[in-house]
């Protein structure tokens, strides 16, 4: 990394943001032998990282960020890929091709011939009173995670605003060192945006069993703390007040859009991008966090896919829209989260379905349901039983189903019940 | 540091130093050795990672785990007695040369 330098005067492709999406695209280009310079550009100081282990063994284990790495230097160097770190991107120009020139925050700039955004997200602030308190902490980057890692070793009474993942990744932690937790939830249950009542149910009985507390349908009002700036509460809508010395924001991702929005590119809550990762202006791509695709069920939505998978197949057809070679076969999406000892995956898209079928005998330490719309298999959430995520994935993957009823007894592999649909 | 032998899918053979402690998938996944998609990073969650260990190590990188058993059964590549997910084997100085396959199918 030759951080100090400036930039070059000119480069093949220009990715702007170093994180999954941006690794992929550049290591892709050279995969299908692109022999154009390329320039990865980053604004963390850390090199490329992988953020899931940030709410799971990071949080909980020795901390060590070496272990995050996606990649080793060397492998920059020895790929050709000229890798920056600790540089913003605040300005970018297109012509109609899609070369063009962009410019960094200390005013160097630099000339490209295809520009890729994969800036990914922030973390959503929650917008009320104390949301910047000293112990109020969001978990987006390895520096957030190093200071709640840090802050883990002195607080006894954790608040966990949001049971989405992220959240409920935290808990699972928190509790785990045996530190008070509670989580609230501003809808009825938990994942409730992504998951269906059964899974939910299964996940706030463990996570009770392992202690900790949950205001389900409760709204927060404000943030308190004391004299010093310290955190010391969150009050809810009905006006009590959950003591916290330590409060972990968990409500979402907002895409960064702001070079997008600057190049008046379609920007829909994220930067509005086909399956081949082209934006609005066919010579400008995106990948990752930062995009919005048509939802595969509602062609009228656009959905944020916001995953690790969805990042590195967004980034791989980039890489083949660049050089000009077909895409890959279109990906099924999928998703993991570990708390404790449950492991989630997700394979598809739940959204839009009219019907699921629970797989699971009752109070067993597994489950997983399966979606369906008009009668066809489109998803399924699994958590310890990952012969079924993996049947899932591959009935997806071949356009094939797996018929409800059969699905529906727990002790029939799944894999043997797929499909060709009609 | 330790060595690893990779065979990868398209023929060619590399070898990785790696530190003890990071795991075969690690050491494979950040030098770029094809082949080795690693989805999860590590998380078991996957079986995107799954590798062949050549016959004179299969004790030294020691049992199959139950979920990983589970997972292998399932692999999009065909799974043999020297099937692995190279991300539940950490590298010790004991390992030291170890060679695996990456499956040709992910
Ligand atoms: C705590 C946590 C846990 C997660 N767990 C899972 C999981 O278990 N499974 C899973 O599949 N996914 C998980 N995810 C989601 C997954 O990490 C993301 O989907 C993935 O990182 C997206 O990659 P990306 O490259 O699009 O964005 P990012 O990884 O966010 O990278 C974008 C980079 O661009 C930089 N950037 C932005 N603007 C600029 C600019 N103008 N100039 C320069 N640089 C810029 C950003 O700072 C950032 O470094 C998790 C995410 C978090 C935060
Ligand atoms: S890397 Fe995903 S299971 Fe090994």
């Amino acid at each position: 990394m030759t951080n100090s330098q400036s930039l070059p005067a000119r480069t093949g492709v220009l990715v702007v943001g170093a994180g999954e999406a941006g690794v992929r695209v550049a290591a892709s280009l050279r995969e299908l032998g692109y022999d154009q310079p390329i320039l990865l550009l980053g604004d963390e100081p850390h090199g490329p990282y992988q953020r899931p282990p940030l709410s799971k063994a990071f949080l909980n284990g020795t901390g060590d960020p070496t272990a995050l790495a996606l990649r080793n230097p060397e492998y920059f160097a020895e790929a050709g890929i000229d890798l920056r770190t600790g540089r913003t991107i605040t300005h970018v120009e297109v012509g109609d091709s899609g070369a063009g020139t962009a410019c960094c925050d200390d005013g160097d700039t630099v000339a490209f011939d295809h520009l890729v955004l994969a800036t990914g997200a922030r973390a959503r602030a929650l917008p009320v009173d104390g949301a910047d308190l000293i112990g109020v902490c969001t978990l987006r980057s390895l520096c957030d995670a190093e200071v709640l890692r840090e802050r883990l070793g002195s607080a006894e009474q954790v608040v966990v605003l949001g049971a989405g993942y992220i959240g409920l990744e935290a808990a699972a932690v928190t509790s785990a060192r045996g530190l008070a937790t509670t989580v609230v939830e501003r809808e009825t249950r938990l994942l409730s945006r992504v998951g269906a009542a059964p899974l939910s149910d299964f996940l706030l009985a463990r996570h009770r069993e392992w202690g900790v507390g949950f205001r389900l349908g409760a709204e927060v009002r404000a943030i308190v703390g004391d004299d010093g700036d310290q955190v010391r509460g969150v009050r809810l809508a009905d006006g009590q007040v959950l003591a916290a010395d330590l409060v972990v924001v968990g409500v979402g991702a907002v895409p960064q859009t702001a070079l997008a929005e600057k190049l008046g590119l379609r920007v829909r809550r994220g930067i509005a991008v086909d399956g081949a990762g082209r934006t609005s202006h066919p010579g400008v791509f995106a990948a990752g966090d930062c995009t919005v695709v048509a939802h595969p069920h509602l062609p009228e939505e656009l959905i944020g896919v916001e995953s690790v998978q969805n990042a590195n197949d967004q980034a791989r057809a980039v890489a083949a829209g660049i050089v000009g070679v077909a895409p890959p076969a279109p990906p099924v999406p999928w998703f993991w989260s570990d708390q404790r000892d449950l492991k989630l995956q997700i394979a598809g898209i739940s959204g839009g379905h009219d019907e699921y079928v629970v797989r699971g005998h009752p109070g067993a330490r597994d489950v997983s349901v399966l979606y369906y719309r008009a009668e066809t298999l489109i998803a399924s959430e699994s958590v310890n039983r990952p012969k079924d995520f993996l049947a899932v994935k591959r009935a997806l993957g071949r356009g094939a189903t797996i018929p409800p009823q059969a699905a529906a007894d727990p002790d029939v592999p799944l894999k043997d019940l797929i499909v060709d649909r009609m | 540091m330790p060595k690893i032998v990779f065979n990868c899918p398209d023929g060619s053979q590399r070898i990785v130093e790696t530190r003890v402690g990071s795991s075969i998938m690690d050491a494979g996944t950040r030098s770029g050795i094809p082949g080795i998609v690693a989805e999860c990073g590590g998380a078991l969650a996957c079986a995107t990672c799954h590798v062949y260990v050549a016959e004179q190590f299969r004790d030294a990188v020691g049992e199959v785990g139950d979920f990983e058993d589970e997972m292998l059964d399932d692999a999009a590549a065909e799974r043999t007695e020297a099937s692995r997910l190279s991300c539940q084997i950490p590298m010790t100085d004991a390992l030291d040369g170890v060679e695996v396959t990456v499956a040709p199918a992910q």
